[in-house]
């Protein structure tokens, strides 16, 4: 750790620079700080602006808007169908996703899907470091917004810091109240809209009122109820710091030529308190001023380098450019920047960004190949789709002549939204019989009715002659309709020679 | 009593106890994990007055809700009647014809016919119907008492050699174990029975019998041992055989006269479920 020499002492407590107030903020989830098992020191973000925070602002209105809304879009499907744009219908078994829907059979999609937002994040934490958790992170988005609630009804650290520690008044209990009621306001409107995706979500917001909703939705919306209310308002940084995976996965991928809010230290030290009219000369820009600690939603200090619980939001970035504009200092002594620079800069080289490195080259190939893949399959995919299951229970049936029979169940698939007529054929094999059970005998082939968006279960019945046995091993089912057509090659079992 | 002290190193007071110069530190509870302990209780207290809960005498606290798993059975079980009701009606109407012709109708009987024949015939004829010795193969196009729907529906609803008054009855004699032929006569039937199912047999023995077949055997089985299903009698010149194809058993069969019992499900299964069974075993694959 690198040990900062602090260049005068402190004559004025409470003031770091003319006009700069020193804040008595302590980093408390720093390193020094920190012991294997302790109680949660609360933490009071001071309110900051600028622009990180604008960005903030607008990342938090944007994502809380996808995550309201979307269940509300609207997207025709014909009678018949649901008309809602995004809904997982588990009662039927079907995802849909505007013109996209999706069976059981089709969720190595969802795997896609993931594959691709996994990599996405490895890419863009290479390029600028953790956007992801700074800025829309649920978790940091949730937290945010009831860090504003709670500024807004208590009002900023300094009155929060005093009000934690004023004795019980009824004012005090007001205050609380409030926030908390306005906290589960939004953690109930939270679980809410997660079960409009489930749901139709006009008739699921009338059931939720009038108490006709089904049991599970009352439950989901109680879990993510509580859920969002402790993650959100009471646990907040604690579960970046201890509970999720990321940071740590995250830590092990970066490199030092990723953008990260980063203390430029070669400009900050040595840091110190700044009286109005000294000389800059032989000190860093550092005024100890704390304001980056105050403002810190995760409770560390930036100045100690680039560690685990920092959610790259820039809410600090904001907070020093202030002061750096009052003392009359370049902006910017904290800003996005890379370990490499640092570097650079303290070898009195020029810093340089390297976005095309091999591994963002490597994550943005991955990302291609894996939509291109996506893409294609999701272009060409059939309409029409044919499961063949042989019976096994028993394998084959011998007939009085000699002759041996397999029965095969077949699962004729239709993906449209109208009912259609496909052709059932069967070749590849010398048959003396093929019945369908219900319909009789299939010459060559059968015209099947199969209903729209759904699954048609036949039973077919292959019967081979004695002579013909030792050549049967396999049969082809062709289903065709329109212009798509799928075969399926399945076996034939001739069963054992007597 | 013990006095209470502080630990020194841990700062924690202790129990007051000491074994052998141990003595153990006083540790409070986690706060989580109090916490989770005295909600338990609260729901606990909840939980006897909305559920039942408290054993009396004669019954028992029912609770807010008026909860009971056996209600919500009888509920679950009525509900499904009322759903299947409509079906139900329709398969006891139509005949067993009509039934096939009927997609819906026919997915319906299947379903019902399968769950049936799961919990009824599955135990001797095998899950699949596959048979076993001396428990006939359902799927193959072999039938002791006829393959038609009706004739199937009829054997499920009398069963054979059973106790129903209108059961399906006939007796293959034990003719060694009863004296009426004696060994060398049964082991020359066998291999008469071997030579008619069109596989070698001995000639010589074959000539010597020919005239025992016709008149201990043909009465039944048909002067070609092709059968007779007005009793039952299997045919005996195709490849199946209910009680094993090896001279052995052939030998074994005339000698003890197998014969096995099927029960009556008249009274047991509703007509709509051996309706359902006959439409579910004539698909297994071998119905005529």
């Amino acid at each position: 750790m690198t040990v900062h020499t602090v260049i005068s002492p402190d004559k004025r407590p409470g003031m770091a620079a003319e006009g700069v107030v020193r804040s008595d903020a302590i980093a408390t989830n720093s390193a020094a700080h920190r012991k294997l098992f302790k109680a949660r020191v609360p933490i009071f973000p001071k309110e900051g602006s600028g622009q990180y925070r604008s960005f903030k602002w607008a990342m938090m209105a944007i994502t809380l808007s996808i995550y309201y809304l979307t269940p509300w879009l609207r997207w025709n499907r014909g009678a018949g169908a649901p008309n809602q744009a995004v809904l997982v219908d588990l009662a039927h078994e079907r995802f849909y996703f505007f013109f996209i829907e999706i069976w059981p059979q089709e969720v190595y999609y969802i795997t896609g899907l993931l594959i691709l937002s996994a990599v996405a994040l490895f890419l863009v934490n290479a390029l600028f470091g953790r956007l992801w958790c700074g800025y829309s992170c649920p978790q940091t988005v949730w937290t945010d917004l009831f860090i504003w609630v709670e500024t807004k009804i208590e009002g900023d650290r300094n009155a929060r810091m005093r009000l934690a520690g004023a004795p019980w008044t009824a004012g005090k209990v007001f205050k609380r109240v409030s926030k908390h009621g306005v906290w589960l306001t939004f953690a109930v409107a939270t679980g809410g809209a997660w079960v409009f995706y489930y749901n139709d979500a006009p008739t699921l917001l009338h059931q939720l009122f009038t108490g006709t909703a089904s049991a599970g939705n009352y439950f989901a919306v109680a879990g993510l109820t509580f859920t969002t209310y402790a993650l959100g308002g009471l646990m907040r940084e604690q579960v970046c710091t201890y509970m999720c995976p990321w940071p740590r996965i995250q830590a092990a991928m970066t490199d030092v030529e990723a953008l990260c809010v980063t203390y430029r230290r070669d400009r900050g030290e040595p840091r110190g308190a700044h009286k109005k009219g000294d000389s800059w000369e032989g000190r860093g820009s550092c005024i100890d001023c704390n304001q980056c600690v105050a403002v810190c939603p995760m409770g560390i200090d930036i100045r100690d380098g680039a560690q685990l619980e920092c959610i790259n939001c820039g809410l600090c970035i904001d907070a020093c450019d202030d002061v750096m504009g009052k003392i009359g200092q370049p902006l910017r002594l904290i800003a996005y920047d890379t370990e490499a620079n640092i570097l650079r800069r303290q070898q009195g080289e020029a810093p340089r960004y390297r976005f095309v490195r091999p591994r963002t080259v490597l994550y943005g190939a991955v990302l291609a190949a894996v939509s291109a893949i996506m893409l294609l399959t999701l272009t060409f995919r059939h309409t029409l789709d044919l499961d063949v299951m042989r019976d096994r229970n028993p394998d084959y049936v011998r007939l009085a002549d000699g002759a041996v029979r397999n029965a095969y169940t077949l699962k004729l698939m239709n993906r449209t939204g109208q009912a259609r007529t496909l052709q059932l054929a069967i070749s590849g094999i010398k048959a003396r019989q093929v019945r369908l059970i219900g319909d009789g005998e299939i010459v060559s082939s059968v015209p099947l009715h199969v209903d729209a968006d759904k699954v048609r279960t036949v039973r077919i019945l292959v019967t081979v002659a004695l002579a013909d046995l030792p050549a049967s091993h396999s049969l082809i089912f062709t289903l065709a309709g329109d212009d798509e057509k799928r075969e399926v090659e399945t076996v034939f079992v001739p069963g054992e020679a007597r | 009593m013990s006095e209470k002290e502080v630990d020194e190193v841990s700062g924690t007071q202790t129990t007051g106890h000491e074994w052998d110069g141990i003595k153990e530190l006083d540790t409070p509870m986690p706060r989580w994990w109090l916490g989770i302990f005295w909600a338990t209780i609260v729901w606990a207290i909840g939980y006897w007055v909305v559920y039942p809960a408290w054993p009396g005498i004669n019954s028992y606290t029912h609770g807010m809700l008026d909860h009971s798993q056996r209600d919500e059975v009888t509920a679950n079980v009525a509900a499904l009647k009322a759903a299947r009701s409509s079906r139900e009606a329709a398969l006891a109407k139509a005949s067993l014809a009509d039934i096939q012709k009927n997609p819906d109708l026919l997915q319906f009987a299947m379903a019902e016919g399968r769950t049936a024949f799961g919990d009824n015939c599955a135990p001797c004829h095998g899950a699949g119907g596959q048979g076993a010795h001396g428990y006939p193969n359902l799927n193959d196009d072999v039938w002791l008492w006829g393959g038609k729907l009706s004739d199937i529906e009829h054997t499920i609803t009398v069963g054979v050699r059973s106790t129903s008054p209108e059961t399906r009855e006939s007796q293959m004699p034990a003719f060694g174990r009863d004296g009426v032929l004696k060994p060398a006569q049964v082991d020359d039937l066998a291999e008469y029975v071997v030579h008619i199912s069109g596989r070698p047999a001995d000639a010589r023995a074959v000539r010597r019998v020919t005239a025992l077949f016709a008149d201990n055997c043909a009465a039944c089985h048909g002067a070609e041992g092709r059968g007779n299903r007005t009793v039952g009698a299997p045919n005996l010149t195709d490849n199946e055989w209910e009680y094993g194809s090896t001279r052995d058993d052939i030998r074994d069969q005339i000698w003890n006269g197998h014969g096995g019992v099927m029960p009556t499900w008249g009274g047991r299964l509703s007509p709509e479920e051996i309706k359902a069974l006959a439409i579910y075993v004539h698909n297994l694959g071998g119905g005529e």
